[in-house]
């Protein structure tokens, strides 16, 4: 309740990328989940610079890490974690634990990045020109929107995949991902800008004789901004999740290339006697979505405070 | 005859990143029974923080000092199970905004009897007759039926009298009236204005009566207190207040206004 | 106005059934590997595969083959002629390639599980969820608002599958509480049939669980900012009153129209928890059909889905106008 007091005496600066950026960098939340976010990309891009310091490649056997005769066991306690192998291997093959932890980083951003510009793009052009031309146009926009939303997705993404060729995995997934998912930033966009169309700074720049491109890019687009930003950060998780979860359930990047969600797959049958293997990547994925989820809360809150003022 | 409301040096302060902020400093006014009392001020002038304060409405973290007594009664720093008793019975308030003040979900002879069933505790059945009758005096028509329908299917003037029928309901000693006509167009404005008067004059309650606007408060206030930064800056009786301004900023109020003599001017005082 | 509104509803929601079908139907037409072949396993001639294609209708055109299967749903259909005449009654939607069970008695037999699943967890994440939310809510800024929302957020980012491998072995394998989810009818042992969902239940119910809670509290604290709730204490209700009638419904209707929607998408089966915990639901059976590319049954999977949250749209629709007086129907 105080909150309100303040913003009725004390009316904070208008919205600024440098406000925002000075409001989450005393949020401690936001701080941690940031560098957390770093360091996962930092060992993304430099998985090979990773394997190549251990001496262990994602898809190297090591015989010696693990105990033929108890099943195929790592050797040592927790996995097999100790200065060879610094988060232990994987039962039956020895394949270093770490080095596929970070080549799977790399997939599950790439993807869950590409998959976010994606849907972005198809979001941001299909909901303006709905929201901008009306009409017809508006009519079949919305009629595609409406039948997407009513799919039952996961299970028909999962229909799709599995009934696909093998082919570039990445890309279909991206694809699936992207066309299931646009429809949710379009109903927002389309909104958004049907109020903004008809705001008086729009109209006098119509009446002045902007062309519509103008009108978009100089009056629409950066209006749209604050929203865009909060949908997409929030909407990063989730893309990693789903590629997470599309890999466990067997259709989403075929082994060997390793990905958190298909290792984790594979940990299913060793979980009562080797924890370790599903811990370590399901603590790697739960981690980044927490981070990305924190991170986008807090930048909606500062930009609703910004709103609010 | 004793005051009704007597209001002695109310300061309300809230906590704010930069320190404590004063919105109401030393304010002192009294409302007498049969009176109408109006607080004049442009926004964050603190008028609606001081009727707040009296309601025992603040939001949480607000500070108060001075005092505010009710029929004698000291209403600062009272227990909120105190203050609820009055509240809805010996003082009500009206609100600036009728269609976000009433609950969209119920019908608005509920909302009615729901106050009347809080101080009085009498069966539902008798609270809808009370109801309705409340709804009857302000002046809606075909009120029986009116009274199952929801706050959304009404006009704002509706809605406004709809307000003042659930402030009335239990007759109170005191009702604040807090820029009751701002969100209306003019012609319900007048409306309103009038049914308010009248009301209060045939129940004999006393007003406050919150406004931006002088125009508004000239046919009707007895007394005015003019506020500007939390300050009372002026405090008198309406004709000495419209005669003879002391205060700068009172004077500037007054000129900004069309003149009430003026034959432009009928939407009020007609 | 009421009929003529449910009757506009029922036609678009049939219309995209039809696509959904459709659109299935069509990428496993152009996309997908020759089921022939794979029926006929390793043991294959061309002649046998030529024959399994006659009977299942194979080489036939796309849309007689699509037709075929829709008439199959409404009417039922035949397979294969002469002596190897199979009838199949109405609601017929196959064989599986897999076992040549019907798909209709897999998905009739299976539904009962996703459903006591779907239901149990539903039960669990409303209880939880909305009361941590409101908890929240009402203490909003205290340490009880940021260790709930702080857990709400953590909650939501564990994927379930890893809680539920978590919970597998923290309970199943090194405390014992609980033995390994088995498939055990109510009627035979309700101790072991409830030990046996238990974990499923907590592993489906966790996330939504976190996310109500979080809906709840948002949803609770803008209601009690509305200038409403100000009038209701300034008529000098009782805070429970004021809470109980004021703020809650206008909180949680919302919540309604979401809780419809999740629920009915779980009632198309829960994949991934049913098939960690091997719940023979429609959930399961669809992950096991994906793997084989079995794909009659991937079909009525998706068809199932697809019809559960189409309807669950209506219900909630229907619903919503009923809970909040500001929404009325109106025919487009």
């Amino acid at each position: 309740m105080t909150v309100v007091a303040q913003a009725e005496v004390a009316a904070p600066p208008a919205t600024s990328g440098r406000r925002i950026a000075g409001v989450l960098l005393h949020d401690k939340g936001a701080v941690i989940s940031a560098a957390f976010l770093a360091l996962i990309v930092l060992m993304a891009i430099c998985a090979p610079l990773i394997s190549a310091i251990t001496g262990h490649g994602p898809n190297d056997f090591d015989p010696a890490a693990i105990d033929t005769d108890l099943g195929g066991l790592p050797r040592g306690a927790l996995g097999g974690i100790g200065a060879e192998h610094l988060l232990g291997v994987e039962p039956q093959n020895g394949r270093d634990i770490l080095a596929r932890v970070a080549y799977g980083a790399r997939l599950s951003l790439l993807i869950a990045a590409a998959a976010t510009v994606v849907t972005t793009l198809l979001g941001v052009v299909l909901g303006m020109l709905a929201g901008f031309y009306r009409g017809w146009v508006d009519q079949v926009i919305c009629r595609v929107m409406d039948f997407l939303m009513a799919f039952p997705a996961l299970i028909f993404m999962i229909a799709i995949l599995s009934s696909l060729p093998q082919g570039n995995r990445p890309v279909l997934l991206v694809a699936v991902i992207s066309g299931f998912g646009w429809p949710y930033l379009a109903r927002v966009v389309r909104g958004q800008t049907m109020t903004l169309v008809n705001r008086e700074f729009v109209e006098a720049a119509r009446a002045s004789g902007a062309s519509t491109g103008a009108l978009v890019f100089k009056e629409i687009l950066p209006n749209l901004r604050g929203s865009l930003i909060v949908m997409t950060t929030l909407a990063v998780p989730g893309y990693v999740g789903t590629e997470a979860g599309l890999s466990f359930l067997g259709v989403g990047v075929t082994p060997p290339t390793p990905s958190w969600g298909q290792m984790i797959a594979a940990s299913v049958g060793w979980y009562a006697v080797d924890p370790m293997y599903f811990v370590i990547p399901g603590a790697f994925l739960f981690a980044t979505v927490l981070s990305l989820t924190v991170l986008g809360d807090r930048l909606r809150a500062a930009l609703d405070a910004g709103d609010a003022s | 005859m004793s005051e009704l409301l007597i209001v002695e040096d109310l300061t309300v302060t809230f906590p704010t990143t930069r320190g404590p902020v004063d919105v109401v400093k030393g304010v002192s006014f009294t409302v007498g029974r049969d009176d109408t009392v109006g607080i004049v001020g442009e926004s964050g002038s603190g008028k609606s923080m001081t009727s707040l304060a009296i309601m025992g409405l603040l939001p949480r973290g607000a500070r108060t000092s001075g005092s505010i007594r009710l029929d004698g009664a000291e209403l600062l720093g009272a227990a909120d199970r105190d203050l609820r008793r009055l509240r809805g019975d010996r003082m009500s308030m009206i609100f600036q905004d009728p269609l976000s003040s009433l609950n969209p979900y119920y019908p608005v002879g509920l909302q009615i009897e729901e106050v009347y069933r809080a101080h009085r505790g009498r069966s539902r059945r008798a609270a809808r007759e009370v109801a309705i009758a409340a709804l009857e005096q302000v002046g809606l028509p075909d009120a029986g039926r009116r009274a199952d329908h929801y706050p959304h299917q009404f006009s704002g003037g509706q809605r406004q009298r709809i307000m003042i029928a659930m402030a009335l309901v239990c007759s109170p000693a005191l009702l604040i009236a807090d820029e009751p006509t701002t969100a209306l167009d003019v012609t319900v404005q007048a409306q309103i204005l009038r049914l308010l008067a009248d009301l209060r004059r045939q129940s004999g309650t006393g007003m406050i009566f919150i406004t931006h606007d002088l125009a508004v408060i000239s046919s009707i206030a007895t007394r005015v207190l003019v506020m500007r930064r939390g300050e009372q800056v002026e405090y008198g009786t309406a004709e000495q207040v419209f005669a003879e301004p002391r205060h700068d900023y009172t004077r500037m109020l007054l000129e900004s206004i069309p003149r009430i003599d003026d034959p432009t001017n009928d939407g009020v005082s007609a | 106005m009421m009929a003529r509104y449910l009757a506009g509803r029922l036609a678009g929601m049939v219309l995209i059934l039809f696509l959904v079908c459709l659109f299935t139907f069509l990428i496993f037409f152009t996309l997908s590997p020759d089921p022939a072949v794979l029926i006929c396993g390793k043991t294959c001639t061309p002649d046998r595969i030529d024959q399994i294609r006659g009977v299942l209708g194979l080489d036939q055109p796309f849309l007689t083959q699509f037709f075929g299967f829709l008439g199959g749903i409404f009417a039922g259909r035949d397979y294969g002629q002469g002596a190897n005449l199979v009838h199949c009654a109405a609601p017929c939607l196959g064989y599986s390639f897999q076992t040549n069970q019907s798909v209709w008695d897999m998905v009739v037999e299976r539904l009962p599980v996703s459903a006591t699943l779907a239901i149990g967890a539903a039960v669990l994440w409303l209880l939880f969820g909305i009361a941590a939310g409101l908890l929240s809510a009402v203490k909003e800024g205290t340490w009880w608002d940021r260790a709930g929302m702080g857990l709400a957020l953590g909650g939501s980012s564990i994927p379930n599958y890893v809680l539920a491998l978590a919970l597998q072995y923290v309970l199943v394998v090194q405390l014992q509480v609980l033995p390994f989810p088995q498939a055990v009818a109510f009627g035979d042992d309700p101790v072991l049939w409830f030990e046996s969902y238990l974990m499923p239940w907590i592993v489906l119910a966790a996330g939504y669980a976190c996310l109500y809670a979080r809906l709840t509290r948002a949803n609770v604290i803008d209601t009690l900012a509305e200038n409403f709730m100000r009038t209701a204490r300034a008529k000098g209700l009782s805070p429970v009153l004021t809470m109980r009638r004021h703020a809650l419904r206008p909180a949680l209707t919302p919540i309604t129209t979401i809780f419809g929607m999740d629920f009915a998408a779980l009632l198309g089966g829960a994949l991934i928890t049913e098939k960690v915990f091997g719940l023979n639901g429609v959930g399961k059976m669809a992950a096991d059909s994906i793997a084989k590319n079995d794909q009659p049954v991937i079909m009525a999977v998706t068809l199932l889905a697809a019809f559960f949250v189409v309807v669950g749209n209506l219900v909630v629709d229907l619903v919503y106008t009923a809970l909040d007086p500001r929404v009325r129907i109106t025919a487009k």
